[in-house]
């Protein structure tokens, strides 16, 4: 890729920002969670379905299919909540309008199973300016971690958005 | 479900067995309620229009989950999936094959750890690697 031609689009307040974790997430793994998703892929190990097989398997429930780290939590009003004050933690505005979801990355320290309750906190490590095909753009690394009630590390979660 | 695979089976190189999987409008509903993400491109073909695309378009997260379902697939019951991730490169369509698949790319043991590097996928009809990643898992040893 060219070298960026655009002038930067970080700000200082965006460099505070690294590394700065955001506030806490609390999402419930379920049975009826681990199922839908597991149904909703197409998975076919009995594991992900029903807890005598899961525990036939070695595991104390119900297990959380690759991917699932809880059921999502909708909260009302939340959208407009977050429109008014900016991403909760962030005190980031990126002048680009569009953004495109650049990739996912899981990685896994414990076996989750229905019953976990994680509570995840993510953080910004990393932005890098690039001019592409599509123009300039801002790819901005986030890092979450996952931890369950007694504190274990469980996962982390890799993605970056580009903004451009 | 396969018999185990163990570590000193695997070799550089070797593919593992690909999933084909074609998902329904049905399909890409159920996926948002599990997943949370009703964002009305995955399945209200208006919607999608209105947005200027010409088909509804299947949902990034759920191919990566595909690739967590080829991974898991491979290495259950014994092994494990340690990491897996991918990029999001091209789009998929409701009712057209996404093939699935991996192949090995290196193979170490890390103290008691059998561990199996992989570049995993998720493939368009036209061939284009619509979710290109890489993955790591323990295997179980037969030593």
């Amino acid at each position: 890729m060219a070298e960026s031609a655009a002038p930067s689009v970080v700000t200082d307040d965006m460099r505070a920002q690294l590394g700065v974790e955001g506030p806490e997430t609390v999402s419930e793994v379920t049975t009826t969670g681990c199922r839908l998703f597991a149904r909703a892929v197409g998975h076919g190990d009995a594991i992900f379905f029903d807890a005598e097989a899961a525990r036939a398997r070695g595991y104390r429930d119900v297990v959380a299919p690759p991917g699932f780290l809880g059921t999502p939590v909708y909260r009302p009003n939340a959208e407009r909540a977050e429109r008014a004050e900016g991403p909760p933690g962030e005190g980031i505005k990126i002048p680009y309008k569009r953004i495109l979801n650049g990739g996912t990355t899981y990685e896994y320290f414990e076996p989750i199973c229905a019953g976990d309750v994680i509570t995840s906190r993510g953080k910004v490590t990393e932005y890098q300016e690039r001019t592409g095909s599509i123009g300039p753009m801002l790819i901005v690394y986030r890092e979450t971690t996952y931890r369950r009630a007694d504190d274990t590390v469980v996962a982390k979660v890799y993605g970056n958005i580009i903004h451009y | 479900m396969a018999e185990q695979v163990y570590f000193e089976d695997v070799e550089v190189g070797q593919p593992i067995p690909e999933i084909r999987k074609n998902c329904s409008t049905q399909q890409l509903v159920i996926w948002a309620g599990a997943s949370g993400d009703f964002y009305q491109i995955h399945y209200d073909l208006n919607f999608a229009k209105r947005t200027g695309l010409d088909n509804l378009i299947v949902h990034g997260a759920l191919k990566h989950a595909f690739l967590g379902q080829v991974l898991h697939d491979w290495v259950a019951p014994g092994g494990r999936i340690e990491k897996f991730g991918c990029q999001y490169r091209g789009m998929d369509y409701p009712d057209q094959d996404i093939v699935c698949g991996g192949v090995v790319t290196g193979k170490s043991v890390e103290g008691d750890r059998h561990v199996v590097e992989l570049e995993v996928w998720t493939q368009n009809p036209s061939g284009q690697k619509t979710t290109p990643g890489t993955a790591r898992v323990v295997l179980p040893s037969r030593g």
